[in-house]
């Protein structure tokens, strides 16, 4: 058994909020600088050096790579042998999503009540907060500041079995087309295939957290990422929805087994600010009273 | 009438941005100049509202932010018959919410929002004398009609760099409802901040000259 401390928990989701925002994921900025490459438009070229150009002022100058830092996602992969100590483990993160976003001075987004009390909440939370037990014993902490704009633009189908992959591929480029302009591509395409409704959202928003330039290991999956990236990029959207070849830099589908009569399809699409932070916290061996 | 308004130059000096015209804020505003009028006003030589669709700017002058909840309340005021936080005749409005400043900023991040949010509302704005807006993102049909019928122009930006483009801001200060938070109407005064001509006085939209190929 090892003990985590819910002070350390907190503290850790404070400063990964701050670096999610701060700092564009690496493999992000390289998929960025590859686009830029093969962009011959000019207009296509100038965007995206200029987002590129905001990623280094963002991380030299600690600040927000996008005004927007979002609602907070914040996925916990919590190792069976673990014990948190201290406190309630829902207080810690929420605590430290509201110190991050007032300390590290981000935009708080986050209103009471979606029909009857749109007030700010003033500290950005409550985070939507996703667990799952893993084996092991240490946790893994994962923020995903999550921004509107390419939220508002996502889409769920409750598609027939009969539909099949010709239905999902029809579905996500439709949901590009339609609204991708509006998300700040270029587009990391989040795609969740499989389970009930919930599931298929669910799945196309951890879609996200995987980092851009891998496919999926099934090899057919990789291969309709793979196809639906260069449909996508044949729409001809381009960075900034003004034009070019690069309308996303990647697709990624995440499939879970599913009712002999569905085919839910989720598509969560995410702007070009793909931000995410990841901490792992080792417990500390405490003997057993 | 301002008489700084108006577009000077020709290439902005700059490597970014190559070939933006320089563009000041607020647009110029004969006195009591109805929608009609203000048609006369925007075809006068170099008024900013002649500028066509795909122009590259590089803007300054002064801005004011409004997006989701600022537009609500400023129409809800026009609608009781009171005066809007700032007199709209000719002025510029940033859909943009900013992060607070860190000790030593004049300004968080401050990028555009989606400007698609705000169309509902902006056909009454225009018609009470907004000169333009910032944003990214596409306008639904009613609100480039509207552009066009009032002589207004919409300047798309670049989404996502709120970074580069807070770096523009030399002033900022809150002017009407501070209880929104990052949602509050701020004045800001920017200095090349860049964008491109959306959709211009004649309707013309670039997004839908993507659109065709």
């Amino acid at each position: 058994m090892r003990t985590i401390r819910v002070e350390y928990i907190r503290d850790t989701v404070r400063d990964l909020c701050i670096r999610a925002a701060t700092e564009l994921p690496g493999d992000v900025a390289v998929a960025l600088i590859k686009a830029r490459k093969a962009e011959d438009n000019p207009l296509a070229g100038e965007i995206l050096g200029a987002i590129l150009e905001n990623a280094k002022i963002s991380s030299s100058e600690r600040i927000p790579i996008c005004q927007d830092t979002g609602l907070t996602y914040v996925f916990l992969e919590v190792g069976q042998e673990a014990h948190i100590a201290g406190g309630d483990l829902e207080q810690a993160v929420t605590e430290g999503v509201s110190r991050g976003y007032t300390q590290g001075y981000l935009r708080k987004s986050v209103v009471r009540d979606p029909l009857w009390d749109r007030r700010n909440t003033g500290d950005n939370t409550p985070p939507a907060i996703h667990v799952e037990i893993v084996p092991g014993s240490d946790l893994s902490i994962t923020v995903l500041p999550k921004g509107t704009g390419s939220e508002n633009m996502s889409a769920v189908a409750m598609l027939t079995p009969a539909e099949g992959v010709q239905g999902v591929k029809s579905f996500v480029l439709e949901t590009v087309r339609k609204g991708g302009a509006n998300a700040c591509p270029p587009l990391v395409v989040g795609v969740g295939v499989g389970g009930m409704m919930d599931t298929a959202a669910y799945l196309a928003k951890k879609a996200l957290l995987r980092p851009v330039g891998t496919s999926s290991a099934d090899p057919r999956t990789a291969a309709l990422e793979g196809s639906l990236l260069t449909e996508i990029n044949a729409l001809g959207i381009g960075p900034g929805g003004l034009g070019g070849r690069t309308t996303a830099l990647a697709v990624h589908i995440e499939t879970f087994a599913t009712h002999i009569g569905a085919l839910p399809v989720a598509v969560n699409l995410q702007c070009h600010a793909a931000r995410r932070a990841t901490a792992t916290l080792r417990g500390e061996e405490v003997p057993l009273l | 009438m301002n008489d700084r308004a108006g577009v000077t130059g020709g290439q902005a000096e700059r490597p970014f941005w190559s070939g933006a015209k320089r563009v000041r804020m607020p647009f110029g505003w004969a006195a009591g100049a109805g929608a009609t009028a203000e048609r006369g006003v925007a075809a006068a030589r170099g008024d900013p509202r002649r500028l066509k669709a795909g122009t590259r700017v590089l803007l300054s002058g002064v801005v004011y932010t409004a997006r989701d909840a600022a537009h609500r309340r400023i129409v809800q005021a026009l609608d009781k018959g009171e005066l809007p936080p700032f007199d709209l005749k000719g002025q510029v409005i940033y859909y943009a919410g900013p992060c607070p400043p860190a000790p030593g900023q004049v300004i968080g991040s401050l990028g555009p929002t989606t400007s698609g949010r705000m169309d509902l509302y902006t056909p009454r704005l225009l018609a009470e004398g907004l000169g333009g807006m910032i944003g990214k993102g596409e306008r639904s049909r009613e609100a480039i009609e509207a552009i066009s019928r009032f002589g207004a122009v919409y300047f798309v930006t670049i989404g996502g760099a709120g970074a580069l483009l807070s770096r523009t801001v030399r002033k900022a200060e809150i002017v009407a409802y501070p209880d929104l938070g990052p949602e509050a109407v701020y004045r800001l005064e920017v200095e090349d901040f860049p964008a491109i001509v959306g959709v211009d006085a004649s309707g013309v939209d670039i997004y839908e000259w993507r659109n065709r190929g």
